[in-house]
């Protein structure tokens, strides 16, 4: 297929969208307000949009990288990051799986991923990207029936800007904290999703269906917003190491669930970990929250195997009465690779509940913390909080935190935090390789089987290739 | 089938096994008892490759192989299976996912198909009414909350449906009330044929009420100081351990 068809086929479903605007080229590295108007331009922005970047641009300037979380990285250049650039070109993607890094097919082999999913994994310049065009169309003609906005968000501030206008920032607010301020000044793409009021979303949305993803970059921007009444399910992310080359990812994801409205979102988070020693391996620090109003439900779900190091604490504000806040993590870190990640319920309105089930597993060197904060503000009468907080260690070289928070303000809340460390033990091992299993296959179900309050959570075809992917993530962990 | 000859082994410096002989024929059922501390359990975990155990002298030969050469699954693959005194739990592993991985595993290594997914849950669902328990336990997570004779069963649960050559049972009797014990007596006997042998490490005549051994041999500071048939347990039920170390051993 010539580049002229495939550029038709994008611009079909993308009239307004920005892939019918790329000649321009990458802007140089550098961070100023001049790269922020071009972004914004760039993208035919209205001029609000433009105000609220350079605001946030103005914040972040004040503001310094956070130092609390329990991790230890290089610090990151800002000013040799470039903030723009185009679409890769097919001429300069790999021509076929030939050309791809036979390392990462392996690992695509080992998860089971079929050939043409590979093919868009690694960024292959073939037809899968007309395929993926077409199932998209015929996925959004579902949507559209059932009334679900679902697009870009650049497409989004286009067509629905008063949407966008009203609840961008409205739970992330642009100086929350370094990397949000960050973001919002610099966001390149990302989702949005609109469910009407009363409407069930009749499909699980995924990341992986919505075209131009590719193209979202390191400072992805969602923003979900569930009108009363409304049920959506989110899936974010994929088991496949994604190919990538920028090294900060700092993402936003804003959910909010209006009354009676459910959101339930899933990620599945495996970006390029590093190389043994941990050269090379991206750094994710993320900021998502869910807004709650009364009778919603916000629950987030979170597979984190990737990343060199995570800085991730998807949270909700239980604002309605009545409102549930849910959050089901399981973190893996395998040799050099470090999290800090865990959770917020800030329980401000009457009857609030939230659920907290984080299970943590440590191998190789790594360094994994679960950080958490529940609080209980005066107005939350009769809150309830359960959190279950699991530490797995497999070897004696990696390390494992627990930093629970609790601030209670009203004396009517009741909250339980429960938490155990243990390891992979001797015994369990032995017990399995008795029975004939070898040690990675045993390690790999003792984990599986530690995670699977977590995995239930996750929608069918996630579990099943979550259980894979801690497999394939703890491979060498086992003398 | 199992030959064993002159086997020393030891355990965090301290000599266990000091010159055990045994010689185990196809079809045989071997009893050992012996004194708290003789060595009896230690045996069984040489035998399977449990890590910690330093063999320093003698050798061990099982169907033609050298058994200390191989890693421990691999002795599994070649068909020696030791039920537990004391099974480990495994939180959140199914007892049905652990049985299907395990029965997976050793098939593969002896180049057998695997069984397909609805035939090998009806061979667990017999395999779990033989051992007396119920169905639900299939759902469990591996001994997870089971109790002390439930723990009993399920191994031998798994030796039913792993079909090994050799199955040491390390004081599986310990802990059974006389149902449980009838229960895995009938199992084991059930499982006996001209192919397959048995190795009874226990510290009661009891059991041998139930599977009646070809052999029973007496283990003592690590070396086997007496052997007979089943005519020496009772003799030995009968007059204690002491009666051997006090008399024509000492």
């Amino acid at each position: 297929m010539s580049q002229e068809q495939i550029d038709r086929a994008f611009a079909k479903d993308y009239a307004a969208g920005f892939t019918t605007d790329i000649e321009s080229d990458t802007l140089p590295p550098g961070l100023t307000e001049d790269t922020i108007r071009f972004i914004s331009a760039k993208k035919n922005e209205p001029e609000w949009l433009l105000e609220w970047r350079l605001g946030a641009f103005q914040v972040w300037r004040e503001m310094a990288g956070p130092d609390w979380a329990h991790v230890d990285y290089t610090e990151v250049d800002f000013q040799s990051i470039s903030y723009y650039s185009q679409p890769k070109s097919m001429e300069d993607r790999p021509k076929s799986l030939d050309e791809v890094d036979p390392e990462l097919l392996a690992t695509y082999e080992k998860l089971g991923i079929p050939l043409h999913e590979q093919e868009a994994l690694a960024g292959v310049a073939v037809d899968v990207v007309f395929d993926s065009v077409s199932v998209a169309t015929t996925f959004r003609a579902k949507l559209a029936e059932a009334g679900v906005l679902f697009c870009s968000i650049s497409e989004a501030v286009q067509q629905y800007p008063d949407l966008v206008r009203k609840h961008l920032g409205s739970v992330v607010p642009r100086k929350d904290n370094f990397y949000a301020a960050l973001n919002s000044a610099v966001f390149s793409d990302g989702s949005f999703v609109y469910i009407p009021k009363g409407v069930r979303c009749p499909m699980e949305l995924s990341t992986y269906f919505r075209i131009n993803e590719a193209n979202t970059g390191q400072f992805e921007r969602t923003l979900i917003i569930a009108d009363e009444g409304s049920h959506v399910s989110y899936l974010e992310g994929c088991t496949a190491p994604m190919r990538d080359e920028n090294q900060l990812h700092a993402a936003v994801v804003e959910l909010v669930a209006l009354d009676d409205a459910e959101i339930k979102y899933s990620t599945v988070q495996n970006w390029y970990p590093g190389d043994a020693e941990g050269k090379g391996g991206i750094y994710n620090f993320v900021t998502k929250r869910g807004l709650a109003h009364t009778n919603a439900k916000i629950s987030w779900t979170q597979v984190e195997t990737g990343s060199a190091v995570t800085w991730k604490y998807p949270s909700c504000i239980l604002r309605g009465d009545n409102s549930v806040g849910e959050f089901y993590s399981v973190a893996l870190t395998n040799n050099l690779q470090q999290a800090d990640t865990g959770t917020k319920m800030i329980h401000l309105g009457k009857n609030t509940r939230s659920t907290i089930i984080s299970k943590g597993i440590s191998a190789g060197k790594s360094s994994n913390a679960y950080r958490g904060l529940v609080r209980v503000g005066p107005t939350a009468k009769g809150a309830r909080n359960y959190t279950q907080c699991d530490s797995l260690l497999i070897g004696d070289q990696c390390a494992a935190h627990t930093f629970p928070y609790i601030e209670s303000k009203n004396p009517s809340g009741i909250i339980e935090h429960e938490a155990t460390t243990s390891k992979v033990s001797d015994d369990q091992l032995y017990l399995c390789q008795q029975r004939g299993l070898d040690p990675e296959k045993a390690v790999s179900m003792i984990v599986n089987g530690f995670c699977k309050e977590v995995f239930k959570e996750l929608p069918m075809e996630f579990a099943v290739e979550a259980g894979k992917l801690l497999e394939v993530s703890l491979e060498g962990s086992v003398g | 089938m199992l030959s064993i000859r002159d086997l020393h082994a030891e355990v965090e410096g301290k000599n266990i096994l000091k010159g055990l002989n045994l010689e185990i024929r196809e079809g045989e059922v071997h009893a050992i008892m012996g004194p708290n501390g003789s060595g009896k359990s230690t045996l069984g975990h040489v035998l399977s490759g449990r890590p910690g155990y330093e063999i320093t002298q003698g050798s061990v030969e099982f169907l033609g192989k050298d058994l200390l050469e191989l890693d421990t699954e691999e002795r599994a693959h070649e068909g020696l299976f030791l039920a537990f005194q004391y099974p480990v739990e495994i939180p959140g592993v199914s007892n049905m996912e652990f049985l299907k991985a395990s029965v997976d595993a050793v098939r593969e290594s002896q180049g057998a198909s695997a069984y397909d997914t609805v035939g090998f849950m009806r061979r667990a669902r017999e395999a779990c009414t033989a051992a007396d328990l119920d169905q639900a336990f299939l759902k469990r997570g591996v001994n997870e909350g089971f109790s002390g004779g439930e723990k009993k069963r399920n191994e031998l649960m798994q030796m039913m449906l792993l079909e090994p050559r050799l199955c040491i049972l390390d004081e599986t009797d310990s802990g059974l009330d006389i149902d449980a014990l009838q229960v895995v007596a009938s199992g084991v006997n059930a499982m006996r044929s001209e192919s397959r042998s048995f190795l009874l490490v226990t510290h009661y005549q009891r059991l041998l009420d139930y599977i009646e051994p070809d052999f029973v041999h007496v283990l003592a500071d690590g070396r086997i100081i007496r052997s007979g048939d089943k005519s020496l347990a009772l003799e030995l039920e009968a007059k204690g351990y002491s009666w051997l170390d006090d008399g024509e051993v000492a």
